[in-house]
């Protein structure tokens, strides 16, 4: 049952078998142009190491695709991440520079930020039935704004190591936010799998009526998801200003939604809602980060870095589709009849 | 074999598909002027057959001919040009384009190589007063009844010089003066020499409209006879492949619930705004009302405002004798009440989960997000019902969209069962499902209600309706017309009250 045939084809029932391809060919592409990338070496106590550099980096799009899997699930979308890291962020330097809170005070307060922003959305899409790409347009634009309210247009820095562990600090040899995505993961693994939300969450995105019918709380769901995806993003944010020492409303998290977004399709779970995979989301961050990395390391200048990163995903995504899926399955019976 | 010449002919027909035979070397012939049916079971090869026939799959072994000329079409626009034409039963025209554009698409008369309305609309208005049409064809195709857009399906295929028409389940969704419509039309059509193939799960439509009947069970063809030589227990038996046991017989059950009681279930004289207006029913525990009428008579109205998905604007809903407010389909199973509805693929089943996860779904929903029942006891509760409801799957994690109408029909009442409700409302049960499954529904509706469930049973098919209900209520236009009870309760009286 162990055999490797039987290991693919587990793979790939799963839907892991090609973003794992995918994953595995950057890697060998970065190997080729850098064969010493992958090597680890171990100083001060910390690990460093090709692999540990780009998962730390993509911390923040696997957090945020975390939680716009659940979102996404659901059939909805949450366009307002990078808006509501920058609000975390910005909330988050202004205790630290206007009053004297302990480090675990202001993340708790960055991360409430986070799920008011969330509980917003939800409430515009469960309770007004706006639609998500709109209601989470709103804050997308307004989210920023009110980052940059709060900074009252400056970059706002600071000195606290305390608060800046989370960005830059090591635990047990490896970064922070490297921590933060599996604690993250294994934590919204728990809470999805471990009870029946997960199971809610992909009814509601395979169809909402039947299971409002079936008496499903269809749009606590909703809320829930959104909340989440709020939650995750401040998480983001506090990673990325605490990484910087500084909090740039303009900056911070820009365009992010649209990385997490492909991650999450890369992965393999559908925009129309229904299952959804976690694990597979943050191959996709790390497939993303890859690719980012891959540029750079390859000499190639980065102005090329977005088109290349484009046609990477499109080739991966044209793999999953149900037309060549179709295609290598009947290629494989000719060989092997 | 008859004297009269066939217009199509299939000889030896054969389809495999992986680890399948869909069709096991099936004849099948058609003569010009004549409806001919085609029947079976869910999975019999009905489909299949008129999928080959239509150039949707390849065959894999026979002769097909039409009129004489060799038939071997390698897509649909082939068989279409050989002169197949086919009405599927999801109509498959574009709603937001106008009937006259839908009618002629893709053979739009042109002047000046630009599209000349005005002819396309007096070609459009022409062919459909064939069909006894006079509606605005310039309107888009979705302004009509699914009716209407099934006739102007109809009558594009009719157009494109047809010498066979396919009609696969064409009157799911038609009520029954719509039907007459449809089927008057069919009979001009068969008197002008058309050969028409019916696919349709209503017996009653089969003896109404087909000259023949053939019968296909497991991708193998069991017969072809004249519709008035087969009587309609021979021809389920022939269906089903074993005698039909007796489940339109059990009168007997009626008249033994003690009165008095307070009723499990009771609605009074309940109004919601823009829909039902005054209706008062009462079911005790033990007894099944039915609910008859015509579609769009408010019967799905009245089970829609009894699970809480339209509020009562007056009126009230007692259970068990007491006031009961319901706003919710949540809070109606709150209160033990449950609803299978009539649109199973809409609101029924969450496709694609799997069916363990669909029979679990409302219990899970009841218990909470934060209490998941246990894998093992979900896993018993689906195997459970698979074996008790005769649920044909593989296995318990099959995605249930890819079972058969029948089938989700049944994990719906596992569904429903596993929280033991006290209320069932059941809104067209047995609306295009195979005849197998048909009958097990019935049997289990008698079962339920001797267990002491309360059902409400909404059903277009009298002759099932009569059979099972302690109590008929007939509905039209939203009002209550009618209450029939005990031997009073025959086809004759349910159809007088509709028609009075």
């Amino acid at each position: 049952m162990t055999g490797p045939k039987s290991i693919i084809s587990t793979l790939q029932r799963h839907g892991a078998l090609w973003p794992l391809v995918a994953l595995g060919l950057i890697w060998l592409v970065i190997i080729i142009v850098n064969p010493g990338f992958f090597a680890f070496t171990i100083q001060d106590g910390r690990v460093f190491g090709g692999v540990i550099d780009i998962f730390n980096r993509g911390a923040p799009v696997a957090l945020i695709a975390i939680g716009m899997s659940l979102v996404i699930a659901t059939g909805g979308i949450d366009l307002s991440v990078g808006a509501v890291m920058a609000i975390a962020g910005a909330v988050a330097a202004n205790l630290i520079v206007g009053t004297d809170l302990p480090a675990p005070l202001i993340i708790l307060a960055g991360l409430g930020a986070g799920l008011a922003a969330g509980l917003l959305n939800g409430t515009l899409v469960a309770g007004f039935g706006i639609q998500p790409i709109v209601a989470t347009l709103i804050l997308l634009v307004a989210g920023r704004g009110v980052a940059q309210l709060l900074n009252d247009g400056q970059i706002i820095t600071f000195q606290n190591e305390a608060f800046a562990f989370v960005g830059v600090g090591t635990l047990l040899g490896l970064p922070m936010p490297v921590w933060l995505v599996l604690f993250v993961l294994a934590a919204m693994l728990l809470i999805t799998r471990r009870t029946a939300l997960g199971l809610f969450v992909e009814a509601v995105g395979a169809n909402a009526s039947a299971s409002h019918y079936a008496g499903v709380p269809v749009r606590a769901i909703k809320l829930t998801v959104y909340a989440i995806a709020g939650l995750c993003a401040a998480l983001a944010g506090l990673v990325a200003t605490a990484d910087i020492q500084g909090a740039d409303a303009n900056n911070v998290g820009l365009w992010i939604e649209l990385d997490a977004i492909l991650a999450v399709v890369i992965g393999g779970t559908s925009l129309m809602g229904g299952r959804y995979s976690l694990v597979l989301a943050v191959v996709g961050a790390l497939i993303i980060q890859s690719l980012n990395t891959a540029v750079v390391l390859s000499g190639i200048p980065p102005k090329f870095n977005l088109v290349i990163k484009s046609a990477v995903i499109v080739a991966v995504l044209m793999l999953q589709s149900p037309v060549a899926q179709a295609q290598l399955a009947s290629l494989r019976r000719r060989f092997t009849a | 074999m008859t004297a009269a010449t066939s217009l199509l002919s299939l000889r030896g027909v054969r389809k495999e598909f992986p680890g399948v035979v869909a069709l096991d070397d099936v004849d099948f012939e058609v003569r010009p002027g004549e409806v001919h049916a085609l029947l079976g079971e869910n999975g019999a090869g009905k489909s299949t057959l008129i999928k080959v026939l239509t150039g949707v799959y390849p065959r894999d072994g026979g002769e097909m001919s039409l009129g004489g000329e060799t038939l071997s079409p390698q897509s649909v626009g082939e068989a279409q040009a050989a002169g197949i034409s086919t009405v599927y039963q999801e109509v498959n025209l574009l709603p937001n384009l106008s009937v006259a554009q839908n009618l002629l698409l893709g053979r739009e008369p042109r002047r000046f190589g630009l599209t000349d309305w005005k002819q396309m609309n007096a070609k459009a208005r022409e062919t459909l007063k064939r069909f006894r049409l006079d509606i605005d064809v310039t309107r888009p195709l979705g302004a009509f009844s699914v009716a209407i857009q099934q006739l102007v399906a109809i009558a594009r295929g009719v157009d494109q010089r047809a010498k066979i028409l396919v009609l696969d389940e064409p009157t799911a969704s038609l009520d029954a003066s719509e039907v007459e419509v449809l089927f008057d039309i069919l009979r001009d059509l068969r008197t002008a020499g058309l050969g028409v193939v019916f696919v349709t799960h209503f017996l009653d439509q089969v003896y109404a409209l087909s000259d023949r009947i053939t019968v296909l069970r497991n991708g193998r063809k069991i017969g072809t006879f004249e519709t008035a030589e087969l009587p309609r227990p021979k021809l389920v038996e022939h269906m089903l492949g074993y005698e039909l046991q007796g489940t339109a017989s059990s009168h007997a059950s009626r008249g033994t619930v003690t009165e008095g009681n307070d009723a499990a279930l009771e609605m009074d004289s309940a109004c919601v705004s823009g829909s039902v207006q005054e209706i008062s029913l009462a079911a005790q525990s033990g007894e099944a009302i039915g609910l008859a009428g015509l579609l769009g008579s408010g019967r799905t109205e009245v089970c829609r405002a009894l699970f809480g998905l339209d509020t009562l604007s007056s009126g009230r809903i007692r259970r068990n004798g007491r006031d009961v407010h319901i706003t919710s389909p949540r809070g109606a199973i709150a209160k033990g009440i449950a609803l299978c509805p009539e649109d199973r693929k809409a609101n029924g089943i969450v496709g694609e989960l799997s069916v363990r996860e669909n029979i679990a779904l409302a219990l899970q929903a009841r218990r909470g997000w934060w209490r998941p029942i246990p894998a093992r006891e979900k896993r018993a509760m689906a195997e459970k019902a698979i074996t008790d409801f005769k649920i044909a799957t593989p296995d318990a994690d099959k995605p249930v969209r890819l079972l058969s109408g029948g089938n989700q029909q049944k994990v719906i009442l596992a569904r429903w069962l596993a929280i033991a409700p006290d209320v069932l409302l059941l809104d067209e049960p047995t609306r295009g499902i195979d005849v197998g499954a048909h009958a097990e529904i019935l049997r289990l509706i008698h079962q339920l209600c001797e267990r002491g469930m309360a059902l409400i049973v909404t059903s277009s098919e009298l002759e099932e309706l009569v059979a099972f209900s302690h109590r008929v209520i007939v509905l039209r236009d939203f009002r209550q017309i009618a209450m029939i009870e005990g031997e009073d309760i025959t086809e004759d009286a349910v159809l007088q009250a509709i028609a009075s």
